[in-house]
């Protein structure tokens, strides 16, 4: 294995270059410097995972250990803090890399404007760097204060994004996500004292060996879920995320669906199923599987009523996101080990769909941040003409819509497929019937967008001159969101790239 | 021992008097504060652990306190700023309104 693709500079790469990116973007002049910048270093980062992947499919199965690590400034744990890779983790990097680079280049054009507020653009991409390096530091991190270090970066730095459309309602939405985060993140920092009081340990992996079914425990668990469940917006503490994720600028809404209430659903999976599993019941487990449930009907239900674009597809997240917590109950009795880490069929099941949702949901929300570009509003009602003004944004949103209800060939319909064949193994055929009326509602909320999209202006002559488009987009914003689209149906016909990645620890 | 359960039970009610406030409280700066009081109690509780058999006491919980202020300052500049927003933006649109 020559130098470049040596683990040790890899890992602390993918936090030090988003922070360089983030100082650099503060002190470039000019919005098309700081998006130079951007995009060439989300293209570094790129490459950066590209060579990790190779690392961990080529040698990383032989060696003995089944977390890479790396110890930051040669201390290791105990003290020190240590970056740790495994083939969930290596995946998740991938899609963040993979998302950053076309949500960078679309927000090149995104917040280019002639006469905008100059400051707007020239805060947002700091922020925007700073929010990789959160999410990045997050997915490496073997160490579970460190962890809640980059929780608070990626809430503070994702609260600002939000509010920075400067309006009164996108304020209001980011003060209130600041807060649960806040909450969220302090209920975890109780358990970190609490488990560090009676461990002795913060690391990951040390944890999983020595963590005993005691009471501690149990309150550690419980706070760590309430605070992380607050934080991935699990029906029923989702009510900040429609807001939140409806008011924030499209890249913005588009990165917060697709990654950074997964980052909190991750760490859920890492505790419940590897470092205090342990202590995690079976009456634990099917709890979250039942509010999985709850999400996937109350987020449909609530996606069909939105009278707003970005509304709707932000309570669409709050339903996909029930389908992740599926896996808790799955893994009760499809013969995974429990504390071997996370691996397994049910966990590769979702590791597939969270990747599926993150292409699909960044997708429609890019569409729906072009749509009212061009149309000024985003207003479900009065989308007649779509269609005709803008066919490649549509066409997008319909390909992302199918993925989300779960058709074929699309990654949507192989994640769905999987989940349903998993909790047939388990014998669990009830959450057969959920997966099923779930993807049912998806094409309801969907097709009610399609349905007016096509309808003609001339059919509708009542409608004002000043419903219809005004501005042009460069082509590259319906591109980019294309893009996204093709990569559900790509990966729809790949999917055994995501799942060997996945399983790359299974072989140790 | 019995000093040690102290903290403890002073921690977990400071943290359980700002988790009612910051439901309860109805004013925005009142639940900032409250915000605060609960991280006031996690603090509390990992200085206090900090106490070892031997009388060293342990260094890397001090540096985790100290984490955690730094990010709570930022969290709450970040709350009072938001809110102080807000709150010119709904004087001014109520001076637009009359």
């Amino acid at each position: 294995m020559d130098s470049l693709l040596n683990v040790d500079i890899l890992l602390p790469m993918l936090v030090g270059l988003p922070l360089i990116a983030a100082i650099l973007t503060t002190l470039a002049k000019g919005h098309g410097l700081r998006a130079s910048i951007s995009i060439a270093v989300a293209l570094i980062q790129l490459i950066i995972v590209v060579a990790l992947l190779s690392w961990l499919s080529n040698g990383g199965t032989s060696l003995e250990a089944q977390h890479q690590r790396y110890s930051l400034g040669g201390w290791g744990a105990p003290l020190g803090i240590d970056l740790t890779i495994d083939g969930f983790s290596a995946l998740m990097l991938a899609l963040t890399a993979t998302l950053t680079l076309v949500l960078t280049v679309y927000s090149r054009y995104y917040f280019f404007e002639p006469h905008a507020q100059l400051d707007k653009t020239a805060r947002f991409w700091p922020l925007w760097w700073l929010l990789i390096v959160g999410i990045n530091g997050l997915f490496l991190s073997g160490d579970i204060f460190n962890i809640y270090v980059t929780l608070e970066i990626i809430g503070l730095a994702a609260v600002a994004l939000v509010a920075l459309d400067g309006s009164r309602a996108a304020l209001t939405a980011a003060l209130r996500y600041l807060l649960v985060g806040l909450l969220g993140s302090l209920c975890y920092l109780l358990a970190v004292a609490l488990l560090y009081r009676t461990y002795g340990t913060l690391d990951l992996a040390q944890l999983s060996v020595i963590a005993e079914p005691t009471a501690i425990t149990w309150a550690a668990l419980a706070l760590i879920t309430t605070g992380l469940l607050l934080k991935t917006a699990l029906v029923p503490l989702h009510f900040w995320l429609p807001l939140a994720h409806g008011s924030a600028p499209a890249p913005v809404s588009a990165i917060l669906s697709a990654l950074v209430v997964k980052t909190s659903f991750y760490l859920l999976a890492r505790f419940w199923l590897d470092a205090l599993a342990p202590a995690s019941t079976d009456y634990g487990l099917i709890m979250l599987g039942i509010l999985g449930a709850a999400a996937i009907f109350w987020g449909s239900i609530q996606a069909l009523r939105a009278t707003r674009l970005k509304l709707m597809v932000a309570y669409s997240t709050v339903a996909q996101l029930g389908y992740l917590f599926l896996l808790f109950p799955l893994v009760l009795s499809t013969g995974d080990t429990r504390d071997a880490g996370l691996t397994g069929p049910a966990v590769s099941a979702i590791a597939y769909f969270i990747v599926a949702h993150a292409c699909a949901k960044a997708a429609m929300f890019l569409v729906a941040g072009n749509i009212m570009r061009t149309f000024g509003h985003d207003d479900i009602a009065r989308l007649h003409g779509l269609a005709k003004y803008m066919p490649l944004s549509l066409f997008t949103f319909a390909i992302a819509g199918a993925s989300l209800i779960g058709l074929p060939p699309s990654a949507g319909f192989i994640s769905k497929w999987l989940l349903l064949n998993v909790a047939i193994d388990a014998a669990q055929w009830w959450w057969v019937i959920i997966i099923l009326s779930g993807g049912l509602m998806a094409a309801m909320y969907v097709f009610r967008v399609l349905n007016i999209a096509f309808i003609s202006v001339d059919e509708k002559a009542q409608i004002e001159p000043k419903h219809l488009p005004t501005n042009k987009l460069p082509t590259i914003m319906p591109l980019c969101a294309f893009f996204l689209a093709m990569l559900t149906i790509a990966l729809g016909f790949n999917a055994e790239l995501i799942l060997d990645l996945v399983t790359i620890g299974d072989d140790v | 021992m019995s000093q040690d359960l102290l903290y403890i039970i002073a921690s977990i009610g400071l943290f359980g008097i700002g988790l009612y406030g910051l439901i309860v409280a109805p004013h925005i700066i009142r639940k900032i504060l409250a915000i605060n009081i609960m991280s006031i109690g996690v603090f509390m509780l990992l200085v206090a652990s900090a106490s070892t058999v031997n009388g060293t006491p342990d260094p890397v919980l001090h540096a985790m306190v100290l984490t955690g202020i730094v990010v709570a300052i930022a969290g709450t500049a970040l709350a009072l700023f938001l809110a102080g927003k807000i709150h010119t933006l709904g004087q001014a649109s109520d001076k637009d309104g009359h």
